[in-house]
């Protein structure tokens, strides 16, 4: 297994801790893990995202230009990393916010309405959760334990009472998610 | 087992500094190595181990406190980025002519002038070539993963006080601000050591320690000079550190450092399922510089591809080592931009298949 995943959206979506998450899910899985955020002048302009590879093999280069899987949390990032999804890979977006649908044909086209879900949860905060859930429920290359070890691991003690309803929320993604083109 | 954690390169950085036992920090924030001293201060260190952590008013402090801590015989370390270390130079000649160990970090971003924030590679010449003035070597370690930041802070120490000269860490803002699986080493206790070249206070029927890099007589200024490429000479014999891969069977020989010898990895890995039959160098030290297997190398492969992220500087260093027995080309991207696997497999092919 190796999959290369970027994850993009606005800052305050929770898109580098989406990666870490994952990133400590798959360290508590005895997998190889390298996370890398955007940190130059694209995180002024608002938006920001981070490569996260998750594998089975050591892990040569970082930083790579395209992807298994993309997750879009906003329309820039859609622009941006649509093209870069590998043929036959895999596109997620939330559709809060979108003004376009995906274009692509050769390539797996997931949505998830995890803006308006973590609303009905009364707490937007668990968005990112929510759509990890969806990503994993498509892409199962963890287990859900291990995910929760890895949030333990990310969040300051002080919010650790909020772990089951982050619990609450990825099992919330896995029923949410639905397949817009599936490829065969 | 041990305890894996998921660390940012600086943040692993500054962990491996309280850890290996240092006795003072003393930086200035820049991007992309603000983290190291963000760390440093949350970790509240005078409790912890009792070590010093201290914001300076600008680089040329920080280095000048550093220089006053080494005089001490006390384990200093400071950390910048490309501009800031440029401003240190002139610190860590004197530091270098006055003979004193310390452990300077540059998690280099592209240049010149502040340039960009990205990751570069274009401080190499400035570390392994002296940087400041005078003739004199800094100990050069270039980590490619965030485990090799931590065991080159630890090793960083170790040599800087084996050879009394500074040693730099020349690391780059993909490993500084990338995060990975890391396993630290067990704290280190600060050492209350005095040696005989510190200046902790004079004490009756004992000689004045002096600490300078100043020597009006040219005799006198001869001998330090001497004394110091001997030094070098022991450093070049005894502290090569190189990582080589599926060289054996290699016709071609690609050579890259640090954060962009994992990338030309994949490269190599690349060219491999193309049919190519390419290995791998990669200089883990990058003066004293591996020029010995380099020079070995030479007599048995076609050829040799340094990829750098900068206009090409290490590349004269292969070249001096391999001396003219097969070509050697250089590819690379600068100004902040990272090369793909895939571009380095068609420069490779383009230079040496004829593609």
């Amino acid at each position: 297994m190796n999959e290369e995943l970027i994850i993009a959206g606005f800052g305050g979506q929770g898109v580098l801790s989406m990666g870490q998450i994952l990133c400590y899910g798959g360290v508590m899985q005895n997998k190889e893990v390298s996370w890398f955020p955007s940190y130059g002048p694209e995180m002024r302009g608002g938006t920001a995202n981070c490569t996260a590879i998750i594998s089975d093999e050591k892990i040569s280069s970082p930083i790579i230009n395209t992807f298994d899987t993309a997750i879009v949390l906003n329309q820039p990032s859609m622009d941006k990393f649509e093209d870069a999804v590998k043929p036959g890979g895999m596109l997620i977006y939330e559709v809060n916010g979108m003004t376009r649908k995906p274009k692509r044909d050769d390539i797996n086209i997931c949505k998830i309405a995890a803006y308006d879900e973590s609303i009905k949860m009364k707490n937007t905060k668990i968005f990112n959760m929510i759509v990890i859930g969806g990503f994993l429920k498509v892409k199962p290359i963890l287990d859900i334990e291990n995910v929760i070890k890895g949030l333990e691991k990310v969040l300051p003690e002080r919010y650790h009472h909020l772990i089951p309803l982050n619990e609450e929320a990825i099992h919330k993604g896995i029923e949410i998610i639905s397949y817009e083109n599936k490829l065969n | 087992m041990k305890e894996l954690r998921l660390m940012k390169g600086n943040e692993a950085l500054a962990e491996a500094a309280i850890r290996a036992g240092a006795d003072a920090y003393f930086g200035y924030p820049i991007t992309p190595q603000s983290e190291v001293i963000e760390y440093l201060m949350a970790q509240n260190t005078e409790e912890r181990t009792g070590m010093v952590v201290l914001q300076a008013e600008s680089e040329v402090a920080a280095i000048n406190m550093v220089y006053g801590a080494a005089g001490c015989g006390k384990k200093a370390i400071t950390t910048s980025s490309s501009p800031g270390i440029s401003l240190k130079q002139e610190g860590l000649s004197y530091i270098a002519g006055a003979e004193l160990p310390c452990v300077v970090a540059n998690i280099v971003r592209g240049g010149p002038g502040l340039g960009t924030i990205q990751p570069s590679q274009s401080d190499y010449l400035q570390a392994v070539k002296g940087g400041g003035h005078g003739d004199y070597k800094l100990i050069v370690l270039a980590p490619a993963t965030v485990q090799e930041t931590v065991d080159y802070v630890k090793l960083a120490f170790d040599l800087a006080f084996k050879y009394r000269n500074p040693v730099m860490i020349l690391s780059d803002g993909i490993i500084g601000q990338m995060m990975e699986k890391v396993e630290l080493f067990e704290q280190i206790p600060r050492s209350d050591k005095v040696y005989d070249w510190a200046t902790t206070g004079k004490e009756p029927g004992k000689d004045h320690v002096i600490i300078t890099s100043l020597q009006l007589q040219p005799e006198n200024q001869e001998k330090v000079n001497l004394r110091l490429q001997a030094k070098y000479k022991e450093v070049e014999k005894n502290e090569v550190l190189y990582e080589s891969y599926n060289i054996d069977d290699a016709e071609y020989v690609f050579v890259a450092f640090g954060s962009c010898g994992r990338i030309t990895q994949k490269a190599m890995e690349l060219a491999r399922k193309k049919g190519y039959k390419v290995g791998q160098i990669r200089p883990q030290t990058l003066y004293p510089f591996p020029v010995e297997i380099l020079s070995k190398l030479a007599d048995k492969v076609k050829g040799f591809l340094t990829v750098e992220m900068n206009a090409g500087q290490m590349v004269e260093d292969v070249r001096l080592a391999v001396n003219g027995k097969k070509p050697v080309e250089y590819y690379g991207r600068f100004g902040g931009m990272i090369p793909s696997p895939e571009e380095i497999l068609d420069a490779f092919e383009q230079k040496f298949i004829g593609g």
